[in-house]
């Protein structure tokens, strides 16, 4: 290995080791072997590689590959894993494909636990995005932990809203929208005001009794049909509850003005598509589960 | 150390072949110019999107400004003189590399702010600040403009001084220099506007690429021109590397980016390869990109500047030689450890893992002969600081190539992989050993290209050394902890089967880590931003008197 080209040879003073003889901008070579641990262990990781090629899959070859003395497959591992696992869970997932009402779970302590605990995974995995990790909703997200429901919080209303979605793109999702009474020009800037100062007073703030007055009639008008008479909201048609102190929006001036201007129209999608019915009914016993529950 | 100069006791003396020849390739650029100002202005009039558009206009621009600039070297009338080293390019190669460095640090520290607060300069309608047009800003600028102008610095550095010849091609080694930072305008610009063939590391559109094509193979002719007419038997083991980086970049450049365009007056392309074969096209650029850009180009740095700063010879010839090849052979088989638990299939990504195990060695033969080249100059630790970042770059480079092969078994991926422990693996090598090394290289070429006895400050060197080292520490251990944290959370599954934990869960979990990897960035750059100030006064050829006590004062006096 030792290139004999050069005379120029010489002992580094420092090491006593020989140098190769050549010389490049002052920068020599000197002539140590290879550290033997360094070989050593560069053959052992060949040895354990062409070991590893033995057992596992490895060399391709014209059509197909080696397949290794331990026939080893990933895919087969994966699908032996989720039978596996389908066989564990199968006898309680299929109870709950049969379970109509929440006091059935409810009866059964073991499959209440299994519902809440497949529930919470899924929540975790679908539902958290939007609603957050605890279900306690942001703005323009509800929350699911209080006892208000847009579209009503019974076993069979949660699953309802979870296999179809709100505005979403299935046939038979929930649907109903807030117009945007401003933009569209149903109200004027003054009725729009008007109607303002009376949300504000039947949510129990202060306000301009002169403009709520004349606000409270065009709310008899306009709004009243899906907000009720007195506000109360109507779960029916998923028009909230306007005399709470709860707000998908916000409840200040300017976000309720925000509201009657552009209109809302938030998008649940319909979780029928992409979830088993069993599925479904877990995440119903959990969110229902989650505080607000009815029955 | 000035080289340059034509009194120098070795002067690079021109075969005759090269003599007098011509117009040192003003010819031939002034066409290039004039077809590239052509294809431009033509490409803007009928551009059918606004980022072509853009692109085309700083192409024009370009290549007025070059053109501009070689009337006025013509013009001169002066044919470069063969008898001298090209310094000049190096300079600028120096500067460019301070600057990119800089700029792709703070865009670093933000995106790791942006990932720890969420909404930091998230604007609706503004979408050219939002991570993730900037994390490709970042990697860019990193990777290519800061890493890739100091490989074109020291490459074209160490290869004059160890062939004892000018640079081959006269003018080519400006195109070079100014082609590359061209292409990197037009990358990174491209990103912030949205353009991008969303291939990690290999982000830019397809008239970059050839643009980028084109530079690279005047800068293999350069490079390989400059050997062929050296003056010295043999060819450094440095000069190797740097061969071989840039030949297979060449060739990774090439395949991976081979697409077709949807128009050509347009910016948007589609890949040749589909599905698993782009996915394994890919990683085999990428991971290859890390081998050959990242670590063979640098090992070149580490092979000229760790000897000649410590005084000492390389270690040991023999190991460069078979840890040279071992790596040059085996490293482009690493790439399938990238897809591990995907579609590829088994036996590809058995070969990816078994080759980056047997990588182990090789990569550490060039911290052994790193290392061992300073037997019996360890005490220069104590009072180089710039001699100290280079071997701790080592020390990193061995750490972290001792991680790798690790993170390739299938068993530990299953763990790290997607996690921020590739993260934290990753910055231990960027942050430490390229880092590190290409500091280490620009401390030592500024005082040698400006002719300066010393750098203005040694102290200020040890006020960087220290608060880098602080902030790799903290990036990397936050890195760890968060990237095996996530991976155990992400596969905890309860007594059902049923994940413990929601995604969601998991990235709160992370979010202290976050802020102290924003933290270890943060002093990253202030410890570049302390270089700069450094390498800007040397330049300027300042001296730190405070520092420099009696005798040395004296001494540096007469110098001037």
């Amino acid at each position: 290995m030792a290139d004999t080209g050069s005379s120029e040879k010489e002992i580094d003073d420092v090491s006593g080791v020989e140098t190769t003889g050549h010389e490049w901008d002052g920068l020599k070579e000197l002539n140590n072997p290879l550290p033997r641990w360094w070989v050593y262990l560069f053959y052992a990781t060949i040895v354990w590689s062409v070991v590893y090629w033995v057992f596992m899959p490895a060399w391709p070859g014209i059509s197909g590959h080696t397949k290794g003395v331990r026939n080893h497959s990933e895919r087969q591992n994966v699908d032996m894993a989720i039978a596996a696992l389908d066989a564990e869970r199968g006898e309680r997932m299929k109870r709950l494909l049969t379970v109509s009402a929440i006091d059935e779970v409810e009866a059964d302590p073991q499959l209440l636990q299994y519902a809440l605990e497949a529930g919470e995974s899924l929540f975790g995995d679908n539902c958290a995005t939007c609603h957050g990790a605890g279900g306690q909703g942001f703005v323009g997200y509800p929350s699911l932990v209080d006892d208000a429901w847009l579209w009503g919080g019974r076993f069979d209303d949660i699953k309802t809203t979870l296999r179809h979605g709100i505005r979403s793109t299935d046939p038979n999702a929930r649907f109903n929208m807030m117009q945007a009474y401003g933009r569209d020009g149903v109200l004027s800037r003054d009725e729009i005001e008007d109607l303002v100062e009376h949300v504000v007073t039947i949510s129990g703030g202060e306000a301009n009794a002169e403009a709520a007055a004349r606000g409270a009639e065009t709310f008899a008008v306009q709004c009243s049909s899906c907000h009720g008479e007195n506000g109360e909201g109507l779960k029916d048609l998923g028009a909230p509850n306007l005399t709470d102190a709860i707000w998908l929006y916000g409840g200040d001036r300017d976000a309720i003005r925000t509201t009657l201007y552009e209109g809302r129209g938030g998008v649940m999608p319909a979780w029928g598509e992409r979830l088993g019915e069993e599925e479904i009914t877990a995440l119903a016993v959990y969110v229902h589960a989650l505080g607000g529950g009815e029955r | 150390m000035a080289g340059d100069s034509p009194k120098d006791p070795n002067p690079p003396i021109a075969p005759a072949w090269a003599k007098g020849r011509g117009d040192d390739g003003a010819t031939v650029i002034a066409v290039g110019l004039l077809l590239l100002g052509l294809w431009a202005i033509f490409t803007a009039a009928r551009a059918v999107d606004g980022g072509m558009q853009a692109h085309a206009y700083v192409f024009f621009i370009a290549a007025l400004a070059g053109g501009f600039a070689l009337a006025g070297q013509v013009q001169k009338r002066t044919p470069l003189d063969q008898a001298t080293y090209e310094m000049g390019v190096v300079k600028a190669g120096v500067a460019a590399s301070v600057f990119w460095g800089i700029a792709g640090f703070l865009v670093g520290v933000v995106i790791a702010a942006q990932l720890a607060f969420p909404s930091l300069l998230y604007f609706e309608n503004i979408p050219a600040t939002s991570f993730g047009r900037l994390r490709p800003l970042h990697t860019s600028a990193v990777i290519f403009a800061f890493g890739g102008n100091v490989l074109l610095a020291t490459s074209f550095y160490v290869v004059q001084r160890t062939c004892r010849a000018r640079l081959w091609g006269g003018l080519a080694p400006w195109f070079v220099f100014w082609g590359y930072n061209l292409f990197i305008v037009v990358a990174a610009t491209g990103y912030l506007m949205g353009i991008t063939q969303s291939k990690e590391y290999a982000e830019p559109e397809w008239y970059a690429d050839l643009w980028l094509t084109i530079v690279w193979v005047v800068y293999l002719l350069v490079f390989l021109g400059t050997i062929l007419k050296r003056k010295e038997p043999h060819i450094y083991v440095a000069n190797w590397f740097y061969l071989a980086f840039i030949v297979t970049i060449a060739m990774l450049h090439i395949v991976n980016n081979l697409a077709m365009p949807v128009s050509f007056f347009g910016s948007k392309s589609y890949p040749l390869f589909a599905g698993v074969q782009d996915a394994l096209t890919q990683w085999w650029y990428g991971h290859n990109a890390v081998g050959f850009f990242l670590t063979a180009g640098f090992l070149a740095i580490m092979y000229y500047f760790i000897p000649k700063k410590a005084e000492r010879p390389v270690y040991s010839y023999r190991l460069s030689i078979i840890h040279f090849w071992a790596l040059i052979f085996i490293y482009i088989w690493a790439g399938p450890h990238h897809l591990h638990y995907t579609a590829l299939p088994e036996w590809a990504q058995t070969l990816g893992m078994t080759f980056s195990i047997m990588l182990w060695m090789p990569s550490w033969g060039g911290m052994i002969n790193g290392l061992m080249t300073l037997s019996g100059a360890w005490d220069k630790l104590r009072t180089d600081p710039v001699l100290r970042m280079m071997v701790v770059s080592v020390a990193f480079y061995g750490m972290s190539t001792f991680e790798g092969p690790l993170m390739s078994v299938r068993a530990v991926n299953s763990l790290s992989h997607y996690t921020d422990w590739t993260i934290g693996h990753v910055h231990s090598g960027a942050l430490g050993w390229v880092g590190y090394v290409s500091f280490g290289a620009l401390y030592c070429l500024t005082p040698w290209l400006w002719k300066r006895q010393e750098l203005y400050s040694k102290q200020l060197v040890e006020w960087h050394f220290w608060i880098s080292t602080l902030g790799i520490l903290l990036y990397i251990t936050s890195m760890w902890v968060s990237g095996i944290m996530q991976g155990l959370m992400w596969r905890a599954y309860n007594e059902f089967g049923f994940l413990e934990y929601s995604f969601v869960e998991t990235v709160e979990a992370m979010h202290p880590y976050y802020i102290i990897r924003m933290v270890g960035g943060l002093l990253f750059l202030v410890g570049a931003l302390i270089m700069a100030y450094n390498l800007w006064r040397t330049a300027r050829g300042d001296v730190r008197t405070s520092e420099f006590a009696g005798e040395a004062r004296g001494a540096l006096a007469a110098a001037e």
